[in-house]
């Protein structure tokens, strides 16, 4: 067993961290007051990470990606998660699902957005339909040799800056014993595609600038070629693509955690009450040893379930229990960090406050807290029958 | 035109550096260490000069402990094609000291027959600033220090000096040392890709011996302290208050 970093790993780490610190944080106030990312910066951080050869690293080299291990990949974006979302979505990581693209939808989405020509998102919640995903309402109906999408998505992350989104849309309904079951389908819907319309949903209290959008469609026609995977088959694709996203949500949140971490040990190194740094008071620096052990155990299980992935070994609960725990250890952290501060942490000169209200959301999407446990106790009791 | 690029691992600029309590020295102890950040500038100058097609090959020397073979291979992820690393000194509180790192630079020169070498103007460990000037004079060969502007024509090579009260450029016939300044140039970022094939480039492991340099130590450090804390402002209360003061408190005017 081996805990080290290769020395690649090392380098890719600090070139990460760096480019995080360089060229990421300068911008987050503007971001944070604005709730914008003016186009010229994310072209920039967009025209920077192509350069460095990171753009879409995710994705393996016979595509023109970097051809990362989940691991290395995991490190990644776990440096990544130190900045802020909004700006570093165009550190480009274009949803792996796009592997799932078939004869010319290599050429027209897969190919561009891995050259960062084009941006993608993915959407699948709707205002009905949230962890009941087959609950969706959205709805593709058979009209000669195409489909009439009718429907709405919201929530959809990073379809304000999308050319194209893979968009999941019910595509027929089975009749089984527990009731009806909708069948599913992904589908490549381009902006501009009519009868499909991007707007802007609601102002979220994590991650400003980092927008969720309503997706609407209003007997939008899609012929069979903007198919992703097969008919019917959208969870096929999903279980085969999506299954290893789940640990993006863990990595930013460990990264994020110790950005945040940063800031408590050097505040409580530094400020003194009582005629001594506030660090010497048992009150303060129990929550940080907790805050570490905590921060280090959400790392070793993220980097521990993504390296399964990479052995080929089954690794759902594993993803799962990372998922679940860094984003609710993150919550612990970013309170902890407050209340070291006191009153300073709560205001918006220090990016303490920022950094809790942004954890919320961490337990929340890509499968809340519940879902996870959900997945987590399925995985052990579902062999024993119960 | 091949350039030999010495870079020296030291602790990283952004760590609190804390003195030991002994006073014998910085706490090397679980601190992190990075390349000399005047080493990275020399380092994307040669990268720089061989996309000019000015220079065909970039060789990196790193004198210190074996860790000192990341900081090679930071180098060579940045853009350089092979590294020498002398491992000098087993225990990284031991400081190898300018003489003994010139004369081992000499005689790798003397070996690799470089055109130029770019160091760093000093290491931000001990800021001895002494290395390149004192490899130059053991080369006889010209020397530029801390070189903010540098343009290579022909056998000689301009170099702008960040001198005391402005920049002086001088003119000094090539081969020579030329030591980087901080605006010389922004060091790049490591590339996927070069990081991927920094992993497969030569690197030749030797020590003091095989260059016949003795690299005990000269000096004897007395004792390492920290700089004076600053102490807390006093708030004035108009100019008058302020003119007062620095005439008969501070003396100063």
């Amino acid at each position: 067993m081996n805990f080290g970093l290769t020395d690649e790993q090392e380098m890719i780490v600090s070139t990460v961290r760096s480019f995080v610190e360089n060229e990421i944080y300068p911008h987050e106030d503007l971001v944070e007051r604005t709730g914008e990312v003016p186009k010229e910066i994310a072209d920039e951080i967009r025209r920077k990470t192509l350069e460095l050869g990171f753009y879409a690293c995710n994705f393996p080299e016979e595509v023109g990606g970097a051809g990362l291990s989940h691991v290395d990949f995991a490190l990644v974006e776990r440096e990544l998660g130190r900045g802020s979302m909004a700006l570093n979505h165009f550190f480009g990581r274009p949803q792996n699902i796009l592997m799932a693209c078939e004869g010319a939808q290599k050429e027209r989405y897969l190919l561009p957005a891995v050259r960062g020509e084009k941006m993608d998102a993915l959407a699948m919640t709707e205002p009905d339909a949230g962890s009941d995903v087959r609950g969706m309402k959205c709805f593709a109906k058979r009209d000669g040799g195409d489909w009439v999408v009718n429907g709405t998505k919201h929530f959809i992350s990073g379809a304000d800056h999308a050319d194209f989104i893979i968009v999941f849309i019910a595509t027929g309904e089975d009749d089984t014993p527990k009731g009806p079951k909708k069948r599913i389908t992904a589908f490549l819907v381009d902006r501009g595609t009519p009868g499909f319309t991007i707007r802007h949903g609601y102002n979220s209290v994590s991650h400003r600038g980092y927008k969720n959008m309503v997706l609407e469609f209003d007997d939008c026609r899609l012929p069979d070629a903007q198919v992703l995977g097969e008919v019917d088959g959208g969870f096929a694709v999903m279980n085969e693509w999506l299954y290893a996203t789940r640990i993006t949500v863990a990595t930013m949140s460990v990264g994020r955690a110790r950005r945040v971490f940063d800031y408590a040990v050097s505040y409580a190194a530094e400020r003194k009450q009582f005629g001594q740094p506030i660090g010497k008071f048992q009150g303060v620096s129990f929550q940080l040893a907790d805050m570490i052990t905590e921060i280090d155990a959400a790392d070793w299980l993220t980097l521990a379930s993504a390296w399964r992935l990479d052995q080929g070994l089954p690794a759902n609960r594993e993803i799962a229990s990372a998922k679940l725990y860094a984003s609710e250890m993150l919550a612990r952290v970013t309170d902890a960090a407050i209340q070291i501060h006191g009153g300073m942490g709560l205001m918006d000169d220090l990016p303490l406050a920022r950094f809790w209200r942004d954890a919320r959301v961490e337990r929340i999407w890509d499968g809340t807290s519940e879902i996870q446990r959900h997945i987590i106790s399925r995985d052990l009791l579902r062999p024993l029958g119960a | 035109m091949k350039v030999l690029v010495p870079v020296k691992r030291v602790i990283d600029y952004n760590v609190k550096v804390r003195v030991k309590a002994d006073s014998s020295g910085v706490d090397l102890a679980n601190v992190k260490m990075s390349m000399n950040p005047f080493d990275e500038i020399a380092v994307e100058q040669a990268i720089r000069l061989k996309e000019a097609g000015q220079a065909d090959e970039i060789v990196i020397v790193s004198i210190g402990v074996e860790k000192a073979q990341e900081t090679i291979r930071t180098a060579l992820a940045m853009g350089a094609d092979r590294g020498i690393l002398v491992k000098a000194v087993d225990n990284v509180e031991t400081d190898v000291e300018p003489l003994a790192v010139a004369k081992i630079l000499a005689k790798i020169v003397e070996e690799e027959g470089p055109g130029l070498v770019l160091c760093g103007k000093q290491a931000i460990d001990n800021d001895m600033n002494a290395t390149g000037q004192m490899l130059a004079a053991l080369l006889g060969w010209a020397q530029g220090t801390f070189a903010s502007k540098l343009a290579i024509e022909g056998d000689h090579a301009s170099v702008t000096r960040e001198v005391d009260g402005g920049l002086q450029t001088i003119k000094v016939k090539m081969p020579a040392v030329v030591t980087v300044d901080l605006r010389l140039n922004e060091p790049r970022y490591a590339s996927l890709p070069n990081i991927m094939k920094a992993k497969k480039k030569p690197l030749d492991v030797k020590t003091p011996e095989d260059y016949g340099v003795d690299v005990s130590p000269r000096l004897t450090v007395v004792s390492v302290k920290e700089p004076p804390a600053r102490k807390a402002g006093v708030k004035v209360a108009d100019v008058a208050e302020l003119v007062d003061k620095l005439k008969n408190e501070a003396g100063v005017i």
